[in-house]
């Protein structure tokens, strides 16, 4: 597109705010994890790396750490399972109902966290009567994963046509066959960007966790909800916080990878968008 | 394309619905064995056994600290896991999990819990430091309910004023800082108020001070008019506040960072903003005299949960508690006057039970303890206002 | 190799695959069965259940809930003015933040997708999709920290005689414009990348100065995926209750559902039930815009 020399500088200076935006504040706290004081005056007195050894060494943190892993882990598997077999029965078949599943997968997303939060607590304990622990946890994070996991494989097998399932059909394999050499290669590097994106969004996510957490356990981000108003905390709190996003700067540069390789964005829930299944596809 | 679609998706929707009503029958019959609710608990235990190894408890910010926690779990091989609740309501609805032992209840609590039945009785011959008991915080309405006891008081205090002495000049003696419109507009989204309904009876212990011919006596107990006239009083106050702080650590941070310069308070976070040299004073009782028109404060309870799972340690707790050295040092961390008689000798400061008036029941006649208020009040109306009543208008207040 | 599978034995496996053969419906029931049970049974049955509850009530002593049908929670909520307030508030809140993102975020989206070279754009996307990661609550922590009397913020304009915000409610629109910005930018980046150059190649053919061609041709055909970015704004927005309790004392809906569910859980269903409802609304509006069929 042409623009002109104003335009171009004009659209450049919009950029530039918008990055320095969504960068300053991490830069603050990157800043306060390294504050030699514990008092939150800005500009910080001095720095000092003493809150990075102190987070290190201490045995909430890690455990916490270990829950929400351990949380992510198993979330991500039912998700990628659950995701993959409903993303197959849409793209690959038509039936009524179709629409409706779209629609159904997008819901725990779509809805507040509040209320995907409170519904289920209410049925764990009020109708179930099941004590809310980590598997009640794991039961509803992987509720919002499987959207994730759902939109990565479906887009993908939209790309993909289905064309190659019927030779293989024809050429004689059965159907666990089919799937096995010609459905699944296709799919790998999309249930991968799925799978990483959905370990992300269990990882982070406190609101569903906050109502559906035991009294005892705590994932990451609890443990990071309980500390934040305790002055002796607050440093180590933002020194785990920065050892948290450079950890993570890897995951999110090899799902983009992996998902950019058709050539699309599906990244992160923004990415994972609503998908009308019928009139998308083509007959 | 749509049209198409449009008999098979209604039969989707069928099939959706079909599922959904068999959810809604697993609700019907779901949880009808659950809820225990109604009436008292159980027998208190009889005899004291052996620890079963750990206990689970409830407390408020400054109760349980490693200082004297760590001596019990040495003594009695109890290791203590303790969760922090910032208001009753958060207790009250941790102890309806039954996966805590106990929880030290204020009297707006206390009642609830046994209403909810989520507590028993306490024998108190299974408590030997019972004995030694300052006697006005025994048999006390909160604590014991139709001549069973339900608890072992742990210690009590009035709610403090605190104001940041550099920012706030001259020094208040009153409450009409925080709750008269025209003083209070001085300090303007300055002014830091607990999150809870049970503030209203501050609003109400004022207006019996300041407006007699309402005839308020007792500021948990208000009928139309009275709460009413509470209610109004805090909405005008809304417009000054800086902040409602459920969580001590929230408050600290707060006036350490400036954001607000005056509110209520326990000693608790009085006395870590003094630890932080932040230029902090208030009328605590400490410093022998309330604002004019007295105080509301807490005389909390330990009590034991119905579904505990650890009954041994939780009376071993219990005792040790408010054994004399261990309730001297939480009560002078805390700051708090101690239930124990015996602590006044083991606290560091010497003087520090008379600064707190633990012996002294005429200075508690001014304090008003947090109460639950039910609509049968004894005034032979019953128009009192319900806790509902107040959880519902501190909504609104709030705004 | 496949026919020489097929002509080999026939395991059990073997025979199980064989019986989805040819048979499409069974395969989707198959495919269906475990993702459709958790969806419908758990998901859909958890808020049906919740629908329910907000038709019970709360004995005022105990706290116990009361199960039997009693319209007193959508009375409260009714007659009593504060929660239109509520409501009222968090809908303009949702709102101001869904444009400002969208503001922000296009020119961000269109220059990765337009304008800039393919590895500008690559450096984007993941400068973009980084902040993603870095922990929602210490987002919100960054910002509780910047606007406090002693923060950056007014380090930075106390100088110059300004004062920054404080906490409130402007507190709260910029940390959720701030919070949910990466969800805005993406989808519309894809929705531009969508266009073919040759449209808007063709439009300055014709003479059209870059402004028109942008008002006529480029944001008409990327509207429908700001308004699919617009979903998740404006429905984050609506539940968030931890932003609204951490920098501001307002009370929002998602604040207020989390502090009755302490004492009223009915009544903390019956508020649930309407960021509900404002949803559907709003998707069905998207839907008609068209925005359901952007990634």
């Amino acid at each position: 597109m042409r623009l002109s020399r104003r335009a171009r500088v004009l659209l450049r200076t919009a950029v530039g705010v918008g990055l320095a935006f969504i960068y300053i504040p991490l830069l603050v706290i990157g800043i306060y994890a390294f504050n030699s004081s514990r008092i939150l005056k800005w500009p910080p007195p001095g720095l000092t790396t003493e809150w990075f050894s102190k987070a290190f060494e201490s045995e909430t943190a890690r455990e916490a750490l270990l829950t929400s892993l351990e949380a992510g882990l198993v979330a991500t598997a039912i998700a990628l399972l659950l995701g993959s077999l409903a993303a197959l029965a849409v793209a690959r078949h038509r039936f009524f109902g179709r629409e409706t599943i779209s629609f159904l997968v997008v819901l725990p997303i779509a809805l507040p966290g509040i209320v995907t939060g409170v519904a289920l607590s209410n049925t764990f304990t009020q109708v179930l009567g099941i004590p809310l622990s980590l598997f009640t946890v794991i039961v509803g994070h992987a509720t919002f994963c499987i959207v994730v996991v759902y939109n990565n494989v479906v887009a993908r097998l939209r790309r993909t046509s289905g064309s190659f399932e019927e030779a293989s059909a024809d050429l004689g394999a059965n159907t666990w066959q089919t799937f096995r050499f010609v459905t699944f290669p296709s799919m790998k590097t999309a249930l991968a960007a799925g799978g990483l994106l959905a370990f992300a969004l269990s990882f982070d996510e406190i609101i569903v966790t906050t109502f559906t957490i035991g009294a005892g356990e705590e994932t990451l981000p609890i443990w990071i909800y309980r500390n934040l108003f305790r002055p002796n905390q607050l440093p180590i709190v933002d020194a785990v916080a920065v050892i948290v996003i450079v950890i993570s700067i890897v995951p999110v540069y090899l799902a983009h990878r992996l998902s950019s390789e058709e050539g699309g964005v599906t990244g992160g829930k923004g990415g994972g968008g609503m998908v009308e299944a019928e009139t998308a596809a083509a007959p | 394309m749509r049209k198409k679609d449009a008999r098979p998706a209604r039969t989707a929707w069928l099939v959706v619905a079909g599922l959904v009503v068999f959810m809604l029958v697993l609700a019907g019959c779901g949880s009808s064995s659950d809820d225990s609710g109604g009436g008292g608990g159980d027998e208190a235990m009889q005899k004291l056994g052996k620890g079963e190894g750990q206990v689970n408890l409830i407390s408020w910010a400054g109760y349980v600290e490693p200082e004297w926690v760590k001596p019990f779990e040495q003594e009695t091989g109890c290791k203590v896991n303790n969760k922090t609740g910032g208001t009753s309501d958060e207790m009250v609805q941790l102890m309806g999990t039954g996966e805590y032992d106990g929880v030290s209840a204020s009297g707006n609590a206390s009642a609830r819990l046994l209403a909810a039945g989520d507590v028993d009785p306490v024998n108190v011959d299974l408590v030997p430091n019972y004995k030694t008991i300052f006697s006005d915080l025994k048999d006390q309405p909160y604590n014991t309910f139709d001549g069973v006891n339900y608890g072992i008081p742990h210690g009590r205090g009035a709610n403090l004023l605190m104001w940041n002495s550099d920012d706030v000049k001259p020094a208040p003696d009153s409450w009409d800082v925080m709750l008269d419109p025209k003083v209070a507009a001085k300090y303007k989204g300055r002014i830091s108020v607990y999150d809870e309904s049970s503030y209203i009876a501050d609003a109400a212990m004022y207006l019996k001070f300041h407006e007699p011919d309402l005839g308020i006596e007792n500021p948990y107990e208000l009928n139309d008019e009275q709460f009413e006239a509470a209610v109004d009083l805090l909405k005008e106050q809304r417009a000054n506040v800086g902040e409602y702080w459920s969580e001590a650590a929230k408050q600290i941070s707060a006036f350490a960072n400036g954001d607000v310069q005056l509110g209520t308070t326990w000693q608790y976070q009085y006395f870590a903003l003094q630890g932080e040299g932040e230029p902090m004073a208030a009328s605590p009782a400490s410093q022998g005299f309330l604002p004019k028109e007295g105080a509301t404060g807490w005389s909390d309870t330990w009590m034991i949960s119905s579904q505990a799972k650890h009954p041994n340690c939780m009376y071993m707790w219990m005792n040790y508690i408010v054994s004399p050295k261990a309730n001297a040092e939480v009560a002078e961390f805390f700051g708090e006057a101690p239930a124990q008689s015996l602590a006044c000798d083991q606290t560091a400061d010497k003087e520090f039970c008379t600064k707190y008036h633990a012996d002294n029941p005429g200075f508690w006649k001014r304090v008003y303890y947090w109460e639950t208020p039910v609509a049968d009040c004894g005034n032979g109306e019953e128009n009192c206002k319900d806790y509902n009543d107040w959880v519902k208008a501190w909504t609104s207040i709030k705004g | 190799m496949a026919t020489e599978a097929v002509a080999a034995r026939r395991s059990a496996g073997h025979r199980l695959a064989g019986l989805f053969q040819g048979r499409p419906r069974l395969q989707v029931g198959a495919l269906l069965a475990a993702p459709g049970a958790w969806l419908v049974i758990l998901y859909l049955g958890s808020l049906a259940v919740l629908l329910i509850t907000a038709f019970w009530t709360v004995d005022p002593l105990s706290g116990a809930v009361v199960k039997g049908f009693s319209l007193e929670n959508f009375e409260s909520l009714v007659n009593e003015p504060v929660y239109r307030d509520i409501v009222w508030r968090t809908v303009r809140t949702a709102a101001l933040v869904t444009v400002t993102d969208a503001v922000i975020a296009f020119p961000i989206a269109f220059y990765m997708a337009k304008v800039a070279s393919r590895r500008g754009k690559a450096i984007l996307i993941v400068a973009v999709l980084m902040p993603l990661w870095s922990s929602y609550l210490v987002k919100i922590l960054s910002w509780r920290t910047m606007l406090s009397e002693d923060g950056v913020i007014n380090w930075a304009l106390n100088p110059i005689g300004l004062h920054g915000p404080g906490y409130g409610l402007t507190a709260v629109w910029l940390v959720l414009s701030y919070l949910w910005l990466p969800y805005m930018i993406l989808p519309i980046y894809a929705g531009l990348e969508r266009i073919p150059n040759s449209l808007i190649s063709a439009s300055e053919d014709l003479g059209a100065s870059p402004f028109t061609t942008f008002r006529r041709v480029i944001f008409p055909l990327a509207f429908p995926a700001v308004v699919a970015g617009s979903i998740f704004t404006f429905s984050l927005s609506l539940g968030d209750f931890i932003t609204p309790r951490l920098v501001s004392n307002s009370q929002f809906i998602g604040n207020t559902i989390a502090s009755s569910i302490t004492n009223d859980l009915p009544f903390a269903a019956a508020l649930a039930l309407i960021p509900i409802v404002v949803m559907i609304a709003y998707l069905s509006v998207a839907r008609k815009l068209g925005a359901f069929e952007h990634v």
